[in-house]
């Protein structure tokens, strides 16, 4: 019996390498992540890539997959495979460090740089602050909140290729969701830092991380959210 | 400038830019039906204070317009940064100003 | 740059968004020194008008109108995009941008005539 078999090319080393060819079998509903699993534990035990949960929850296993950034773990090769062909390689826009593992850091110092952190405006001593789930300021924050940060939309972003300092739409997704929370002390501080160069306005609403999000988030809409918030406050003249 | 002001001029121009445009081509396409000639352009211009406050809101926007649309091109395809970028900005919209500015000029009030 | 393969409606909008500006933004000093030529004369500008009657300046000038509409309709598309509330990737504002352009560039041959 002649098995079903695949041929897939899976990107070796770092910045300079190659594409490798190798055969694997061609099983009903396997994801990408399932064939990259295949060859390491049968054909090529020093493939290096990365996973966790398997179940789309930890961001973990993003790589670009006929040029396309996915979540390898929930991308069936059946719904991604189209005239036969299958390369996978490492995320775009991210440093490579080994075969389909990049380095994430420039990605993560972005949301550092976004000031992705929560500034808490009372003390845990203080009772806690009453948000309306039906607020408009709540479901801004719900529409955004679900990002996995698996880089996905910061590898698909041209902005992100073309101009190094630009924080992303992941980063600024997180700045959006911080600028809705109403319990954060310091708003007017994070639309200072999201106005600087390559900050918000180096947006220029292509959409692909509309597009490529595999949670379904619209990190562009919460960018042009930024802009007019950013906007009202120039034009207030409480921005610098 | 920060990147907000230039922001927020790009798109207030192109606010104003917008109907402005959609004028010009009207203009244009009812110009050339009727057989584009100097005479016919300077006999709607000349000493019109109509068409010279149309056109040189429109030679202010696009001044403005332009140039930042040219800075984001030059920052991101040729990795243009810096004091260089501020100043060549600077200097399309100042070339653009003033060409314009000369056009309007020519057609509204030239030969008076 | 190119080879990547995620292009979608979106991409091709910004990149035919930023052409057309780039190219309109080159002519329009050049617009600015023939209206300019007025300055010396109805003659010399009526020259420079007849000079532009060969095929291919019209061929250009039908070119820019067509690129002006398209600029000004995917110009029009993210101000929609920044400032209205939206969801998804509106790409048929593109299409209605595409064929407003091409329309424009019709009108304009059918005037010629």
């Amino acid at each position: 019996m002649v098995e079903n078999m695949l041929d897939v090319e899976i990107w070796r080393g770092k910045e300079t390498g190659r594409f490798e060819t190798y055969r694997v079998p061609n099983g009903s509903s396997q994801t990408i992540l399932d064939v990259v699993t295949w060859v390491q534990r049968n054909v090529e035990p020093a493939l290096a890539y990365r996973f966790a949960c398997r179940v789309g929850m930890c961001g973990s296993c993003a790589m670009t997959v006929n040029g396309r950034p996915r979540w390898t773990c929930r991308s069936h090769v059946s719904k991604v495979v189209k005239s036969g062909r299958l390369r996978i390689e490492p995320l775009y826009n991210m440093p490579r460090i080994k075969d389909l593992v990049v380095d994430m850091t420039p990605f993560f110092e972005k949301w550092q740089a976004a000031r992705g952190q929560f500034k808490p405006s009372i003390t845990r001593f203080d009772p806690m602050e009453r948000i309306s789930p039906d607020s408009m300021r709540r479901r801004a924050v719900d529409a955004g909140i679900e990002c996995i940060n698996c880089g996905v939309c910061h590898a698909a972003c041209d902005v992100v290729a073309w101009n190094n300092d630009y924080l992303g739409p992941a980063a600024l997704n997180r700045s959006w969701t911080l600028a809705n929370d109403e319990r954060d002390a310091d708003r007017g501080g994070l639309l200072s830092t999201i106005s600087r160069s390559g900050g918000c306005h180096s947006c220029h609403t292509h959409g692909s991380c509309v597009e490529d999000c595999p949670v379904g988030l619209n990190p562009a809409a919460g960018i042009a959210g930024l802009k007019r918030m950013t906007l009202t406050g120039l034009l207030r003249g409480d921005l610098g | 400038m920060t990147d907000a002001r230039l922001y927020l001029l790009q798109r207030a121009t192109a606010v104003l830019l917008a109907p402005l445009v959609l004028v010009h081509l009207g203009l244009i396409l009812h110009a050339v039906e009727a057989g584009l000639s100097a005479a016919e352009i300077l006999q709607r211009t000349r000493g019109s204070i109509a068409w010279a406050t149309f056109y040189g809101l429109f030679v202010l926007a696009v001044a403005v317009h332009a140039p930042i649309g040219l800075r984001n091109v030059a920052r991101e395809w040729l990795a243009w940064g810096g004091r260089w970028l501020n100043w060549a900005t600077f200097l399309m919209g100042v070339l653009l100003l003033w060409l314009g500015a000369r056009a309007v000029w020519a057609v509204v009030g030239g030969g008076l | 740059m190119i080879q990547r393969w995620r292009r979608h409606p979106g991409y091709w909008a910004a990149i035919a968004h930023r052409l057309s500006g780039l190219v309109l933004a080159l002519f329009l000093p050049a617009h600015f020194l023939v209206l300019g030529l007025a300055l010396e004369g109805e003659i010399v500008l009526e020259s420079a008008i007849r000079w532009a009657d060969q095929p291919l300046v019209k061929f250009s000038e039908w070119a820019l109108i067509v690129l002006l509409t398209l600029h000004l309709s995917l110009g029009l598309r993210i101000l929609i995009l920044e400032f209205l509330p939206w969801r998804g990737s509106r790409q048929a504002l593109i299409g209605f941008g595409a064929l407003v352009s091409i329309l424009a560039g019709s009108v304009f041959l059918l005037k010629l005539e």
